[in-house]
C-alpha cells in the first residue's frame, strides 16, 4: 500500500467519528449548560481579587486588569477543559474498552475526537461569554500585536491538547492500578494552583514564579491568556508556546508507552 | 425518641462501611489536606501583599476557611450521601420502598445513608481552625463558644434545606447529577469572608443563597465578634429554609407517582 492510500485510509472513518460524536455531544447540551455554569470560579476569584484591587492595586494590577485576566482565563478554560481520565477508567473497570481495541482506528484518536466534537456546542455556550467579556474589557486590555492573535489560536489549541494528553496518560494507568480517579483529583488540584486559574501566577513571590512557569499547568492556561492579554513581549510568547508543545510531545510518548504497556496486560472484564 | 434511635442505627451501619475501608479513608484524608492548602495559597499571596482585605486579617480569614471545611465535611457525611441515594430512587421508581415505611418520609430519606469517610475534611477544618486561633491569640469566650455552636447549627439546618429543595428538583426534572454539583461549585464562594462582595452579590448571598449565614456568621461567632443581629439573622434564616423546603417537599411528594407514571 502507498503511503497516499495509507493516510487516505487513516483519515475515513473520521467525519463519521465526528459527525456521531456531535450529535452525541448536541443530545446532552442541558448537561453541557450546567457544566458551564458551575465553571463559575473564575467569577468568583474575579469578585476576591476586585475587592482587593478596589482597596489598593497589587502591584500592577488594579481592577481593570483582574477583570480582564480573569473574563480570558474563564473563555480559556471553558475550550480547554479535558476528562477522557474518567472515561478510561471507567472503561477499563466496567470492560467496555475492548471494544474500543476491536476498532481498526487508535483509541487515542477516538478519543481525542469525541472530545473535540463537544468544541462547537462549547463554542455557541461560550459564545455569550466572549461577547461580555469583550464589551467589558474593551480593546485596551488585549494585545495590539497582530503576530500574537496569529499564535493565539495554536496556543489555545494546545492548551487543550497538553491536558488532553495529560488525562490520557492519567487514564492509561487505571490499567494498572484502580484508584487513578484520586491521581486525576490531584491533577486538577495542581492545575487550580498552579495553572493561573484562581490567581495571576505573575503575583507569587518571584522564587515561586520562575518555577511554577516551567511546570505543565501554567502551559495549558496561563499560556494563551496572557498571549490574549499581550501581557508579554512576541518573543517571550513564542518561547512560552514552544515549551508548550514539547510537554505535550512528552505526555503524549507516556500516554503511549503507558497504553501499550497496559493493553498487553489488559485482560478485559473478568480476567 | 423512636427517631433517635433510627439515626442512631442508620449512622453505625454507615460506620461500620468506612472501617471496611481504611485505605480509602488515608487517601482522602491526604486529599483534602491537599484541597484546603491549594484553597489556602491564594489568601498567602494576597496577606502577603497587605495586613487586611475587606476588614478581615490573615488569622480572620484562615477562620473562615476551617468552617467552610468542616461544614464542606458535615455537607458529605450527613446530608450529600443520603440526598443523592434519594434522588436516584425518585428516578428509579424505589422511593415506594421508603414512602411505605412507619415513619416521616423527610427524615427517613435524609438518614438512609452516612459517608464517614468525609470526616478528614472536619479533621483538616478543624486543624486550621485551631492554628488560626492561635495565630491571633484568641481564647473564645463561653459565650462565643455558645453562640458558635447555635450558629453552626443553623448553617447545617440552612444546608440541609437546601439539599433538600435540591434534591426535590428530581421529582420534576428527573436527573439532577448535575444539579448538585453546579451547587458545590457555588458553595466553594463561601470559602472566602461574606464582606468581600459587595453589592447585589452581597444580597444574593445572604438571603437567597445564604453563604455568608453558613461560615462567616460562625466566624464572626468564635471570633466574639457577633452582634445580637447577625445572631437572629441566623436563626430566622434558618427556620425560615427549614419551613421552605418542608414545604417544597411536601409539594413535591404529592405529586409523585412512581416508577412510569
Amino acid at each position: 500500500m502507498s503511503a497516499a492510500a495509507a493516510i487516505k485510509g487513516w483519515l475515513k472513518p473520521l467525519p463519521t467519528l465526528y459527525k456521531v460524536s456531535l450529535a452525541d455531544a448536541v443530545a446532552y447540551r442541558g448537561q453541557a449548560l450546567i457544566w458551564l455554569l458551575s465553571t463559575n470560579t473564575p467569577l468568583i476569584m474575579l469578585l476576591l481579587w476586585n475587592a482587593v484591587a478596589a482597596e489598593a492595586p497589587v502591584g500592577r494590577w488594579g481592577q481593570a486588569e483582574f477583570r480582564a485576566y480573569f473574563l480570558v482565563t474563564l473563555i480559556v478554560r471553558l475550550l480547554s477543559g479535558a476528562w477522557v481520565a474518567w472515561e478510561i477508567n471507567m472503561e477499563v473497570r466496567d470492560g467496555s474498552i475492548a471494544g474500543r481495541l476491536l476498532k481498526p482506528l487508535h483509541p487515542f484518536m477516538a478519543y481525542a475526537f469525541e472530545n473535540l466534537a463537544s468544541w462547537p456546542v462549547r463554542l455557541v455556550m461560550t459564545a455569550p461569554v466572549v461577547v461580555t467579556a469583550a464589551y467589558l474589557v474593551g480593546t485596551e486590555h488585549v494585545t495590539h500585536d497582530w503576530r500574537q492573535w496569529l499564535l493565539f489560536p495554536l496556543a489555545l489549541f494546545g492548551g487543550w491538547l497538553l491536558q488532553f494528553c495529560a488525562m490520557l496518560a492519567i487514564g492509561c494507568l487505571s490499567f494498572f492500578w484502580q484508584s487513578t480517579l484520586a491521581i486525576g483529583e490531584l491533577w486538577f488540584g495542581l492545575y487550580v494552583v498552579f495553572s493561573g486559574y484562581i490567581i495571576p501566577l505573575e503575583l507569587f513571590p518571584p522564587w515561586a514564579l520562575a518555577i511554577v512557569t516551567k511546570l505543565p499547568w501554567a502551559h495549558i492556561l496561563t499560556t494563551p491568556v496572557r498571549l490574549a492579554l499581550g501581557l508579554d513581549t512576541f518573543e517571550q510568547s513564542l518561547l512560552q508556546v514552544g515549551e508548550q508543545w514539547a510537554y505535550i510531545a512528552v505526555f503524549l510518548l507516556l500516554a503511549t508507552w503507558l497504553w501499550r504497556k497496559g493493553v498487553q496486560r489488559y485482560e478485559a472484564f473478568g480476567g | 425518641m423512636r427517631y433517635v434511635r433510627l439515626l442512631a442505627n442508620q449512622a453505625h451501619v454507615s460506620f461500620m462501611l468506612l472501617l471496611q475501608y481504611r485505605a480509602d479513608f488515608a487517601l482522602s484524608l491526604l486529599l483534602a489536606c491537599f484541597w484546603t492548602l491549594s484553597a489556602i495559597v491564594p489568601l498567602l499571596v494576597l496577606y502577603s501583599d497587605r495586613s487586611s482585605v475587606a476588614g478581615w486579617t490573615w488569622g480572620e480569614a484562615l477562620v473562615v476557611v476551617g468552617w467552610f471545611n468542616v461544614l464542606k465535611g458535615v455537607q458529605s457525611i450527613v446530608i450529600q450521601p443520603s440526598m443523592n441515594l434519594a434522588a436516584e430512587q425518585i428516578r428509579k421508581g424505589t422511593l415506594d420502598f421508603v414512602l411505605m415505611k412507619p415513619a416521616d418520609a423527610q427524615i427517613l430519606v435524609s438518614s438512609q445513608r452516612f459517608d464517614f469517610r468525609q470526616l478528614s475534611d472536619v479533621i483538616v477544618g478543624l486543624v486550621i481552625l485551631v492554628y488560626a486561633l492561635v495565630t491571633l491569640g484568641v481564647v473564645p469566650t463561653p459565650l462565643a463558644v455558645a453562640e458558635t455552636a447555635v450558629t453552626l447549627v443553623c448553617a447545617t439546618v440552612i444546608l440541609y434545606s437546601i439539599w433538600v429543595m435540591v434534591m426535590s428538583l428530581a421529582f420534576v426534572f428527573v436527573k439532577v447529577d448535575n444539579l448538585t454539583f453546579l451547587f458545590q461549585s457555588i458553595y466553594d464562594a463561601a470559602r472566602w469572608p461574606g464582606s468581600i462582595f459587595r453589592g447585589g452579590l452581597a444580597i444574593v448571598f445572604t438571603f437567597v443563597l445564604p453563604l455568608t449565614l453558613m461560615t462567616t456568621t460562625p466566624s464572626l461567632a468564635i471570633l466574639g465578634r457577633l452582634n445580637a443581629k447577625e445572631l437572629l439573622l441566623a436563626c430566622g434564616g434558618a427556620a425560615l429554609f427549614t419551613l421552605l423546603s418542608r414545604v417544597v417537599w411536601k409539594a413535591c411528594i404529592a405529586r409523585y407517582t412512581s416508577a412510569g407514571g
